[in-house]
């Protein structure tokens, strides 16, 4: 089996793409001007380029894209360590980040394009309807985490502090799952899918653990 | 299959031409409330005939959905869950010929092809709200016949409380029948006295013409004052039962989704409120309206019923 173990090796060797760091946050913007435009569009001129209910569509797609954004955020350490891709490190932020924008659209189309600031149904909501409420938790969670997203931040806190910080992401990411599972009404196959991806993402960090819990324990 | 009989129905029979509001009238209406409402910019529809139907329940500011929204923004599961999919995947659909069984506490029961069950009755055009259950709703010109009608030529026993539907289940056809997301076939129900009220449609068209396939072809139920889900699609049975029937998203999720569904912004969805709906096509939502606007006509037949507890 030389030539799978060859084509390895040459994908282990890649070097980041000239201008990657650029031509990820242009992909990353992509969806969110579609969103943005389909649905100023749809409102005001009666187009359909999100279809017959662009609220609707422009809500559930921002959110849909918040879950994205997790996966991909979360899949830069196993890829780095299993590709040796060290130069992906630098992008978990811009994704993370990424991730957190869409969250914050996701709830402003509910907030101003949904339930069109009708602050009465909003605490209801909230209130009343569990789902709402773990999503709200979800994007909470992120804010810490955006807010020390910076270099001075992460020296302020230091590594190992902020590295405790930023578990906080398993829990959005969970919520976020839990909160997009509870609010469809009968086809839960895309919630299904972002849970096992998630699922996957958790088991390779609780195996690296282990794996490095028992190298220290035979090391003691 | 047109089911409507031009030859020997002249249409001012079906609609008194008093009645009809032809679209220029129809704009004045309703054209600049709606823009004061914030309605989109999309324009009235030009497939809007001239004549689309006898009006019935419908507030000053209720225009017609176009036609193309109508058609393509759709729950009807047994093509699929996204709105896009049942006229994406119905194209095929076979609806001819097309056989409608009448079965239970019933003198005339049998097999029926689709022409002779309709032929007897006058075809009309109404225009309707449409509430669905998910807090959207459309404004439908319909053609049908009035359920009432049908009910009358099975001759229920006087046992018989309740009528049940059942869609075609046909996993070859209906591609969404394949995932088990609901108890298939689809089934509906109501109360014989909601049945044979005069607002209850079977429709076999819309805008004039025969009913798309996405929109429940060839027949469907069309019960304004409930939500979208009662209105069962492509129905291959009727059944008279004594005991109230089984219905699908009851079954599903009898917390959810009540036996009667009258539309009811008093009574929230677990999961969101009912007290508004956004008109497909507006921007900003309108007030959802008990029993959708239909009160004077329907609110009687629940005297006595507590209506929170029965949703």
């Amino acid at each position: 089996m030389a030539e799978p173990q060859g084509a390895f090796a040459k994908l282990r060797a890649w070097r980041e793409p000239k201008g990657f760091g650029v031509v990820l946050i242009l992909l990353a913007l992509t969806p969110a001007i579609y969103a943005i435009y389909g649905a100023a569009s749809d409102i005001t001129r009666g187009t359909r380029i999100l279809g017959s209910n662009p609220v609707k569509e422009a809500e559930h797609f921002l959110g849909d894209w918040t879950l994205r954004f997790l996966v991909a955020t979360l899949m830069i350490t196993p890829l780095r360590q299993i590709l040796k891709w060290n130069w992906l490190a630098k992008q978990r932020r811009t994704l993370g980040l990424f991730a957190f924008g869409y969250g914050i659209l996701h709830w402003f189309a509910y907030i101003f394009l949904d339930v069109q600031l009708d602050w009465e149904e909003i605490v209801v909501d909230v209130t009343k309807r569990p789902y709402i409420l773990i999503g709200s938790l979800a994007l909470l969670l992120m804010v810490p985490l955006a807010l020390t997203s910076t270099k001075k931040m992460i020296a302020r806190l230091g590594g190992k502090r902020w590295n405790r910080l930023h578990k906080l992401v398993y829990v959005t990411a969970f919520l976020g799952v839990v909160h997009f599972w509870m609010s469809v009404k009968r086809d839960v196959s895309e919630p299904m899918l972002f849970a096992a991806t998630f699922a996957v993402l958790f088991a390779y960090r609780i195996w690296k653990w282990r794996q490095s819990a028992a190298a220290s324990a035979a090391r003691a | 299959m047109l089911i409507s009989r031009p030859s020997d129905i002249k249409s001012s029979e079906i609609t008194p031409e008093s009645e009809y509001l032809n679209r220029r009238a129809w704009l004045a209406v309703a054209g600049g409330a709606a823009v004061a409402l914030g309605a989109l910019g999309r324009p009235a529809s030009a497939q809007v005939p001239q004549a689309m139907g006898k009006p019935f329940g419908l507030q000053p500011d209720d225009k017609p959905t176009p036609f193309a929204d109508v058609t393509g923004y759709n729950n009807f599961y047994e093509f699929g869950t996204d709105k896009s999919d049942p006229a994406a995947n119905s194209k095929n659909f076979k609806t001819t010929p097309w056989t409608i069984e009448v079965d239970g506490l019933a003198a005339k029961k049998g097999k029926f092809q689709l022409e002779d069950f309709i032929k007897p009755s006058t075809v009309e055009d109404r225009i309707y709200r449409f509430r669905c259950v998910e807090a959207w709703s459309m404004v439908i010109p319909w053609r049908g016949i009035p359920l009432a009608d049908v009910i009358k030529r099975a001759e229920p026993l006087p046992s018989a409380k309740f009528v049940q539907f059942t869609t075609l289940f046909d996993r070859k056809q209906m591609p969404g029948q394949d995932v088990g997301s609901i108890p298939w076939p689809y089934t509906e129900g109501l109360r014989l006295d909601e049945a044979n009220h005069p607002l209850t449609l079977l429709a076999t068209g819309l805008y004039g013409k025969t009913l798309p396939n996405q929109n429940g072809a060839p027949i469907r139920l069309v019960v304004p004052w409930k939500y979208g889900f009662k209105s069962i699609k492509s129905i291959v049975k009727m059944t008279f039962t004594e005991k109230m029937p089984k219905t699908a998203w009851n079954e599903l999720a009898p917390n959810e989704y009540g036996f009667y569904s009258n539309v009811n912004p008093a009574v929230d969805h677990p999961r969101w409120s009912q007290a508004k709906e956004r008109r497909i096509g507006e921007f900003l939502r309108r007030a959802t309206l008990p029993f959708n606007g239909y009160g004077d006509q329907v609110a009687s037949l629940y005297n006595g019923l507590d209506l929170r507890k029965n949703y």
